[in-house]
C-alpha cells in the first residue's frame, strides 16, 4: 500500500507531462496530430519504397495494358463472328472457324494476363508492406523512451497494423484498378471510333447522364451516412460503457433505465439508417436504369444505321459489339470514383506512417563510449536538474551520492519525481543540468548497453511477454539453463507458485500476464533480475493489492535481491522504509529530508507527518 | 439465419414479400431484354421496318423506367425490413443482457457481448438487406437465363448447363481454400499487433536488459510469416476474375460455332444467337454474385448462431413472482448468512464456503484476506449478485430469494472494487439509483464520500462533465464519486468492495468518519460493509471476517482476533503491525 500516494499512478503523471511537452515541441508534422505532408513528398517515398520491386511493378503494368486490349477485342471478335452467321445457307464457315480460334485465343492470352497482373501486384503489395511494417516497428524500438511515452500505444499499434495495410491495399492495388479502369475507358473509345464515329458519339454523349446520377446519389446518400455514422458511434459508446458495465448496472439496478436510454438511440439509429440504407441501395438501380437506357437508345440507333445507313453504316454485329461496350462503358467510371477515395485514404495513412519514420530517434552513443564492466556501484546524482516540459522544471538540483551496497528509500507524494529518478539512471531520459555519474564516470560517456546491464530494475506494472516461464525469466539472459532459471526463481521465493503450474516453468503466460496475480507477476520479474546479477538495483514497489503471502514472499525477494547490490526503492512498505540505510523523501521535484526512519521521526518535518497520516485512521 | 427472420420477421412480413416480388418483376424484365433486341434485330431489320424498331426500343425504355420503380419499392422494403429486424434483434439482446446475472455474464464475458450486440447485429442486419435485394435476384437471373437460352433452342442451352456450375465450382474451390487462409492472416496480424503493443508496454524493460535486437528479429519474422501467407492467398484469389472471364468467353466461342451451324441450317436466326451471347454473360455473372452471397450468409449464419445463444440464455437470477416490498423492523439484523456457500461451477471449490454471521442493522462489518480469499464473492451476495450454491443470505430480515431484485439492489448501495463512471455529467452519474435526488441529497453524499471538496471546484459544480469511464477524474476522485452514487437513494446498506484502494490513508479514514457520521444523524441506521486488505480499514468495525479460502477462518473485533486469529496476525505483520500495540506506538512516537 502506499500511504502517500492520494491518486493516480506515478507512470501515468509523467507520461502527461512528456505528452504535453511534445504537443508544444511539435514541429507541425508531429504523428500527435494529423501530419500535414504534401501529397507529392509522399507519392516520391512511395516510389522510393517501390522501387526495389521495380521490374515487377512494370510487368504488372504492362500485363495489364495488354490484358485490357485483349479483353476489349473479344467483342469486336464477336460481333464479326455474328456478322458470319447470317441466315440459313448464309453461314460463312471459311471464316467462322479461323475466327473462332483467333477468339479462343485472345481469351486465353487475356485471362493469363489478367492473372498474372493480378498476381505481381498483390505479392508487390505484401511484400512492400512486409518491407514497410518492419521499417516502421524498427524505428518505434529505436525512438528515445520520451517518443514511447508521449504518445498513445493505440495510435502507434494502428500505425504499424492498419494504416501499413492501408498503404498496401489502396496504394498498389487501388492504383492497378484505376489505370485499368482508365486504360479501359480510352480502350473503349478507340475501338468504338474506329467502328463507327457517329455511334461513339451517341454513347459517349450518354455517358455523363451516368456519371452525373451516380455521383448524385452518392452525395446524398454521404450526407445520410455521416449522420447514421454519428448514432451508430453513439450506440456503440453506449453499448461499449453500458454492457461494459454490466456488472455494475445490474448491482445498482440501473438496468431499467439503462435500457429507456438505450431505446432511444437504437430508435435513433432505426430512422437514420434506414434512411441511409435506402439512399445507398440507390446506386445500383439507379446505374442500372440509366444503363438500360443507354442500351435502349444504341439498340434503337444500331438497328437505325443498320437499315439506312444512318448515322453509319453498320453491320447486326457492330450492333451486338457497341451494345456490349454501352454495357461495359459506364462500369469503369464508377469503379475508378470508388478507387479514387480508397487512394485518398492510402495517401493519409502513408502520410501517417512516414511522418512517423521522419521523427528524430534517440541519439546514438558517442564514438568513444565506454564499456563498463564490474563496477562497484557507486551512484551519484551532482546537482541534477530535469523537467519533461521545458520551463516546467520537475528536479531541481539534486544531491544524492550513494556509497556501493546502499540501500536507499524514496518516499514522496504522487509526482513528486520519485520514478524520474530511475528513469534519468538509466538514460530513458538525459539531464537538462549537472550529471550524473557511475563510480565517477559521467553516464552519458558510456555505451547504453553497458550502462543499463549494470541495473537491474523492476517496475510497478510487471512486464510480461507472450511466452513461456522460463522465456519471462530469462528474458535478461537469453543462454541461462533450465538449473539456472530455476535457481535464480528459487532466490525469488517463485518457485512454489510455478510448480504448481500444469506445465511448470514451461507454461504458456499470456501477453497481460492472463490468470497470475498482481504479485506472482512481480516475482517473476524479480526472478528476471535475479537471473541479471546486476550490481545496482532500481525497485518500483506495488502500491496495488497484492494478497498477504504473496505480498511476504516478494518482499522476501527483495530483501534477497538488495543484498550486497546499491538499490533505490521507490517504497510503500513500511518495513523497506525502516530498512533502508538512506531514506530520501521527495517533495516538488526536491529532495527535502534524507535520514534515517528514526532520525526524521524526530525531527517532526514532512516525513513524520506522511507517517503518521498512515496512522490516522486507527486512532481516532 | 432462419431462425431469426421467424422470431423477428414477423412485423415486416409484409415488406419480406413485397421486396423479393418487385425484384422479381425487375429481374424478369431483365431477362426480356435479350429477347427484345433478338426481335428488334430479326423483326426490324429483317424487314427493314424502322417503326417496329421504335417500337421495340420503346418497349426497352418502358421497361427500364417500371424496372427501375420495382426496384426502387425492393430496396425501400429491403432497408425498412432489414433495419426494423437488426434494431428489435439490438433491442432483444440489449433487455436480454441487462436480465442477466454475473452467472450469465461471466459465462460470455463482457467483450463477447459487445461484440454480439454490435457486429453480430450489424452482419444479419446485411444479410437481411441483401436476401431481399439480391438473394431473388442473382439465382433467378442465372436460372432464368439459362432457362431462357433452353426455351430458344434446348440443344445450344447445354453449353449453359455446364459453364455455369464449372464458375461454380471454380469459385468455391478458391473460396475454399482462401478462406481459411484469411482467418489465418488475420490472426498473423494480430500477432504483429500484440508484439507492437508489447515492445510499446516493455520498452523501458526491453531497454534495460538491452535485448532491442531480439525484439526486431521477432518482428521481423512475424511480418515476414503475414507476407508469405499473403501472397498465397494473392495468388489464389487473382485466378477468380481471369478464370469467370476464360469460361465465359470460351463458351461464347462454343455458342458461335454450334449456333453458326444451327442458323445454317436454319434451325435458329442471327437474333438468336445475339441473345444467347447476351444470355450467356448475364448467366455467368450472377453465378459470380451468387458464391459471393454464399459467403455473407455463412457468415450471417455464425452471427445469427451467436445471437441466439445469447437470446436462449435464461438470467439465472430473477425477482421472485408476486413479491411486495415489505416494512422493515428495526430489530431485523442487517444481514444473517448461515452455511452461505457459493462455487462458480459446479466442479469447481467453493468460493464461499459455510460462512455464518450476524450482523445488527447500523453495525460496520469488516472483510479482510488476501486476493482470491473469496471477499468480493462474500459480499457479491447480499445483493444476490450470485445466488448461493446452499446455505441461506438473509437482508433485512428476509431471504434475498424473497426481495424483488430491484428493491433489494436499491436498499443496498454496492461500491464495486472498478471506479466505473459513464459518460454525462456527475449529477447523471449520481442519480443513478434515485433519478429524482435533490441536490441537497446529491451534495449530502458527495461530501459524506468526501468528494464535495473537489466537486465545488469545478466550475459547473454538480453538471461538470463526465468523460467516459470518468477519465477526466483521478483514481482516488472517481472512486470517491462512486461511493458517493452508492449514497444517493434509500440506501441503508453500504458496501464498500476494496474500493478506497486509491485514497491515501487520511482520506480514507475520513470517509469512514463521514459514513459513521451520517448513519447516527439519519432516523434510519446505515450499515456498512469494507472489503479490505488494508487492516487499517477494517481494524474499527464492530465485526471483522477474516477471509480465506472461501471460509471465514475468524470472526470478531481487532483485538479479539489478535488473541485468536492466526491469519489475521499474519497479515497485521505484512502491513507493519508486529505487536499488537507496534503500530499504535509508532503512531505516538510521530506526535
Amino acid at each position: 500500500m502506499n500511504p502517500y500516494a492520494s491518486t493516480g499512478s506515478v507512470s501515468t503523471v509523467t507520461a502527461s507531462a512528456a505528452d504535453r511537452d511534445h504537443r508544444d515541441d511539435a514541429n507541425g508534422g508531429g504523428p500527435g496530430g494529423a501530419p500535414e505532408m504534401p501529397t507529392g513528398e509522399v507519392t516520391r517515398r512511395l516510389i522510393a519504397c517501390i522501387r526495389p520491386h521495380l521490374a515487377a511493378f512494370v510487368l504488372s503494368f504492362l500485363s495489364a495494358l495488354i490484358s485490357v486490349a485483349l479483353q476489349l477485342y473479344v467483342p469486336i471478335l464477336i460481333g464479326r463472328g455474328i456478322d458470319l452467321i447470317i441466315a440459313a445457307g448464309h453461314v460463312a464457315f471459311t471464316e467462322l472457324w479461323p475466327l473462332l480460334v483467333e477468339l479462343a485465343a485472345v481469351v486465353a492470352g487475356a485471362a493469363l494476363t489478367q492473372w498474372a497482373q493480378g498476381y505481381l501486384i498483390s505479392r508487390l503489395a505484401y511484400v512492400t508492406v512486409r518491407d514497410l511494417r518492419v521499417q516502421v516497428s524498427e524505428k518505434i524500438s529505436r525512438m528515445p523512451i520520451s517518443f514511447i511515452d508521449a504518445h498513445p500505444h493505440g495510435d502507434l499499434i494502428s500505425r504499424v497494423v492498419n494504416d501499413v495495410d492501408l498503404v498496401g491495399d489502396g496504394l498498389l492495388q487501388g492504383l492497378t484498378q484505376l489505370f485499368t479502369g482508365v486504360v479501359t475507358i480510352v480502350g473503349t473509345l478507340i475501338f468504338m471510333l474506329s467502328l463507327s464515329v457517329s455511334m461513339a458519339v451517341v454513347v459517349v454523349l450518354v455517358t455523363p447522364l451516368s456519371i452525373a446520377a451516380a455521383s448524385a446519389i452518392a452525395r446524398f446518400s454521404n450526407r445520410s451516412f455521416t449522420a447514421q455514422q454519428s448514432i451508430l458511434g453513439q450506440v456503440g459508446g453506449h453499448i461499449e460503457e453500458y454492457v461494459g458495465n454490466q456488472r455494475l448496472v445490474s448491482a445498482l439496478a440501473y438496468g431499467g433505465r439503462a435500457e429507456e436510454a438505450f431505446d432511444n438511440l437504437n430508435r435513433a439509429l432505426y430512422t437514420a439508417g434506414e434512411r441511409a440504407q435506402f439512399l445507398s441501395s440507390l446506386s445500383n438501380p439507379g446505374t442500372r436504369f440509366i444503363n438500360n437506357i443507354i442500351y435502349a437508345v444504341v439498340a434503337v440507333i444500331g438497328c437505325l444505321a443498320v437499315i439506312t445507313g444512318w448515322p453509319s453504316t453498320l453491320t447486326v454485329g457492330g450492333v451486338q459489339v457497341f451494345l456490349s461496350y454501352a454495357n461495359q462503358y459506364t462500369k469503369p467510371f464508377n469503379e475508378v470514383t470508388s478507387v479514387i477515395v480508397q487512394i485518398q485514404t492510402a495517401v493519409a495513412s502513408a502520410a501517417r506512417v512516414f511522418s512517423l519514420l521522419d521523427e528524430t530517434e534517440e541519439r546514438p552513443d558517442a564514438a568513444d563510449a565506454l564499456a563498463i564492466r564490474d563496477l562497484q556501484g557507486a551512484v551519484r546524482f551532482d546537482r541534477v536538474a530535469f523537467s519533461y516540459v521545458k520551463d516546467r522544471p520537475l528536479l531541481t538540483d539534486i544531491e544524492i551520492s550513494a556509497a556501493p551496497g546502499a540501500r536507499y528509500a524514496l518516499v514522496g507524494p504522487t509526482g513528486c519525481g520519485k520514478t524520474t529518478l530511475i528513469n534519468l539512471l538509466l538514460r530513458f531520459y538525459d539531464v537538462d543540468a549537472g550529471a550524473v555519474t557511475l563510480d565517477g564516470y559521467d553516464i552519458r560517456s558510456l555505451t547504453r548497453e553497458s550502462l543499463r546491464r549494470s541495473f537491474g530494475m523492476v517496475l510497478q506494472d510487471s512486464w510480461l511477454f507472450e511466452g513461456t516461464i522460463h522465456d519471462n525469466i530469462a528474458y535478461g539472459k537469453p543462454d541461462a539453463t533450465r538449473e539456472q532459471v530455476v535457481e535464480a526463481t528459487r532466490r525469488a521465493h517463485a518457485d512454489g507458485f510455478i510448480e504448481t503450474l500444469p506445465d511448470g516453468y514451461d507454461t504458456l503466460v499470456a501477453e497481460d500476464g492472463g490468470s497470475l496475480s498482481q504479485g506472482q507477476r512481480q516475482l517473476l520479474c524479480i526472478a528476471r533480475v535475479m537471473l541479471t546479477d546486476p550490481a545496482i538495483l532500481l525497485l518500483d514497489e506495488a502500491t496495488s493489492s497484492i494478497d498477504t503471502r504473496t505480498e511476504a514472499q516478494v518482499q522476501a525477494a527483495f530483501d534477497e535481491l538488495m543484498r550486497g547490490r546499491t538499490s533505490f526503492v521507490v517504497a510503500h512498505r513500511l518495513s523497506t522504509i525502516q530498512g533502508a540505510d538512506c531514506i530520501l523523501v521527495m517533495r516538488d521535484g526536491a529532495i527535502i529530508e534524507r535520514g534515517t526512519h528514526q532520525d526524521l521521526l524526530e525531527q517532526h518535518g514532512f516525513y513524520a507527518s506522511l507517517y503518521e497520516a498512515q496512522f490516522a485512521g486507527s486512532e481516532s | 439465419m432462419i431462425e431469426i427472420l421467424r422470431r423477428f420477421g414477423g412485423p415486416f412480413r409484409r415488406n419480406l414479400l413485397i421486396g423479393p416480388a418487385c425484384k422479381l418483376i425487375e429481374v424478369v424484365f431483365d431477362l426480356l431484354t435479350p429477347l427484345v433486341i433478338a426481335r428488334m434485330i430479326d423483326e426490324g431489320i429483317g424487314q427493314r421496318d424502322l417503326t417496329v424498331v421504335m417500337r421495340y426500343g420503346a418497349v426497352l425504355l418502358g421497361m427500364a423506367v417500371i424496372g427501375m420503380g420495382f426496384a426502387l419499392i425492393c430496396q425501400k422494403m429491403a432497408s425498412l425490413a432489414s433495419q426494423g429486424i437488426g434494431t428489435e434483434v439490438r433491442r432483444s439482446l440489449y433487455a436480454r443482457i441487462n436480465a442477466f446475472a454475473y452467472t450469465e455474464i461471466d459465462r460470455f464475458g463482457t467483450p463477447s457481448l459487445i461484440t454480439r450486440i454490435t457486429n453480430d447485429v450489424n452482419q444479419l442486419q446485411l444479410a437481411v438487406a441483401l436476401a431481399i435485394r439480391q438473394l431473388i435476384r442473382w439465382p433467378f437471373l442465372a436460372v432464368g437465363s439459362m432457362i431462357a437460352a433452353l426455351l430458344i433452342d434446348p440443344v445450344l442451352g447445354l453449353v449453359f448447363i455446364v459453364t455455369a456450375p464449372l464458375i461454380g465450382a471454380v469459385f468455391c474451390w478458391v473460396m475454399s481454400r482462401a478462406v481459411p487462409l484469411f482467418r489465418r492472416i488475420q490472426g498473423m496480424l494480430d500477432r504483429i499487433g500484440l508484439l507492437t503493443r508489447e515492445s510499446l508496454s516493455g520498452a523501458r524493460v526491453i531497454r534495460a536488459l538491452v535485448r532491442e535486437d531480439h525484439e526486431r528479429a521477432r518482428f521481423r519474422e512475424a511480418a515476414d510469416g503475414q507476407a508469405r501467407l499473403s501472397i498465397v492467398v494473392g495468388r489464389l484469389n487473382s485466378l477468380l476474375n481471369p478464370a469467370t472471364f476464360l469460361v465465359m468467353n470460351l463458351g461464347v466461342c462454343v455458342i458461335l460455332w454450334q449456333g453458326g451451324i444451327a442458323v445454317d441450317t436454319g434451325r435458329l436466326t442471327q437474333g438468336d444467337v445475339v441473345a444467347f451471347v447476351n444470355y450467356m454473360t448475364q448467366t455467368l455473372l450472377s453465378v459470380v454474385y451468387v458464391a459471393n452471397l454464399v459467403i455473407v450468409f455463412t457468415r450471417a449464419s455464425a452471427s445469427a448462431t451467436r445471437v441466439i445463444e445469447v437470446l436462449d440464455c435464461e438470467p439465472s437470477i430473477t425477482s421472485p413472482e408476486g413479491a411486495a416490498a415489505q416494512e422493515i423492523t428495526p430489530e431485523a439484523p442487517a444481514f444473517h448468512l448461515d452455511h452461505a456457500t457459493f462455487a462458480f461451477g459446479a466442479a469447481a471449490s467453493p468460493a464461499v464456503d459455510g460462512v455464518t454471521f450476524e450482523l445488527p442493522q447500523g453495525g460496520t462489518l469488516g472483510v479482510i484476506g488476501g486476493t482470491g480469499s473469496g471477499k468480493s464473492t462474500l459480499v457479491s451476495l447480499l445483493p444476490r449478485l450470485y445466488d448461493t450454491t446452499s446455505g441461506i443470505v438473509e437482508v433485512l430480515g428476509r431471504d434475498v430469494r424473497s426481495w424483488q431484485l430491484e428493491e433489494l439492489r436499491h436498499v443496498i448501495g454496492l461500491v464495486p472494487q472498478a471506479a466505473a463512471l459513464v459518460s454525462g455529467t456527475i449529477r447523471s452519474n449520481l442519480t443513478w439509483r434515485d433519478a429524482d435526488a435533490s441536490d441537497d441529497a446529491l451534495w449530502a453524499a458527495l461530501d459524506t464520500a468526501q468528494a464535495g471538496e473537489f466537486v465545488r471546484k469545478l466550475p459547473e459544480g454538480l453538471d461538470a462533465p463526465v468523460e467516459a469511464g470518468g477519465k477526466n477524474f483521478s483514481g482516488g476522485q472517481r472512486q470517491r464519486l462512486t461511493i458517493a452514487r452508492a449514497l444517493v437513494g434509500k440506501t441503508r446498506i453500504l458496501i464498500l468492495d476494496d474500493s478506497a484502494s486509491a485514497l491515501d490513508m487520511r482520506t480514507d479514514a475520513a470517509l469512514r468518519q463521514a459514513v459513521r457520521a451520517r448513519s447516527q444523524s439519519s432516523s434510519t441506521p446505515l450499515t456498512t460493509v469494507i472489503v479490505s486488505q488494508r487492516i487499517s480499514s477494517v481494524r474499527d468495525a464492530d465485526l471483522i471476517c477474516v477471509m480465506r479460502r472461501g471460509r471465514a477462518v475468524g470472526l470478531g473485533t481487532h483485538d479479539e482476533l489478535l488473541e485468536t486469529c492466526d491469519v489475521y496476525r499474519e497479515i497485521c505483520r505484512s502491513q507493519g503491525l508486529d505487536a499488537p500495540d507496534a503500530g499504535r506506538d509508532a503512531g505516538r512516537d510521530a506526535r
